[in-house]
């Protein structure tokens, strides 16, 4: 028997079905046993990866689809996000992100460029495949500190 | 999925109430009701952000564009009543170093 169960859905990549992403995410998230703190960083890293898809893979032509693939395992998820747009280039991207610094000029305040940078904070891993004619996101979370003190307990007694 | 944001004034104070979620989808949406608003600096605006349930980057990058527009014309500019999981957002992103932010009483809404 395979370790995880594998749920996969297909949307067109517009913007109004990353809420609809959110909401399967989340429902996955909780049958695996994560915190609700946890859902919902979960909620926004796939979001960030799903609206990255609708914003940039898609420039020119509306037909485009995302595939996202969830592995419940468990005390993890993974969550794969797929396109078959245009490709980016992580390393370059990830040189050009990151938090705002207190010194800022306000003037010159950056209005994007913060998804990649939440979602390598708020999971626990990801990678960035640039296959042919495509990108693919991968991303890791495992069940935290509540889950493991429970099966501390469980030893014990 | 929706997104509602209703003002009102208070003497020189302009108060906006923004409620539903800020995605993608909403965040343009939310966007231009903000470039309506008509900004000088007689005036303040505080954002109450209590009823917003669910905010990512999108969200953030329209109040980024906000907070320059307001302080291009010299207007103070607040968020209020954010919740727990808000304040975190705009604290790991350096957001809340550069922008007036007041936590809420209760943290009940998600982001």
């Amino acid at each position: 028997m395979r370790a995880f169960d594998y749920i996969e859905i297909r949307v067109p990549a517009k913007p109004q079905y990353v809420g609809v992403i959110r909401l399967t995410v989340s429902g996955l998230a909780s049958r695996v046993g994560f915190s609700y703190d946890q859902i919902e960083d979960l909620k926004i890293a796939v979001s960030e990866a799903v609206t990255n898809v609708v914003q940039h893979a898609y420039d020119s032509y509306d037909d485009g689809e995302i595939v996202i693939g969830h592995a419940l395992y468990d005390h993890k998820i993974e969550v794969m996000v797929s396109d078959y747009g245009n490709g980016f280039n992580f390393e370059e991207i990830k040189a050009q992100i990151g938090p705002y610094q207190e010194e800022e000029n306000v003037e010159f305040l950056r209005e994007g460029g913060l998804g990649l940078y939440l979602m390598e904070t708020l999971m626990d891993e990801v990678r960035v495949n640039n296959n042919e004619g495509g990108v693919t996101v991968f991303m890791t979370k495992y069940v935290t500190r509540e889950q493991v003190i429970d099966d501390v307990k469980t030893i014990i007694t | 999925m929706d997104i509602n944001i209703q003002f009102r004034e208070e003497g020189n104070l302009l108060l906006g109430l923004i409620e539903g979620e800020i995605d993608t989808f909403t965040a343009p949406i939310l966007r231009e009701e903000l470039e309506k608003i008509e900004l000088s600096n007689e005036i303040s605006v505080e954002l109450d952000l209590s009823k917003v349930s669910y905010m990512d980057s999108t969200g953030l990058g329209v109040f980024v564009a906000f907070y320059k527009r307001a302080t291009k014309e010299d207007v103070n500019l607040k968020l209020v009543n954010l919740s727990t999981r808000l304040t975190r957002l705009f604290e790991i992103t350096g957001l809340s170093e550069l922008m007036d932010i007041e936590r809420g009483g209760i943290g009940h809404a998600s982001i």
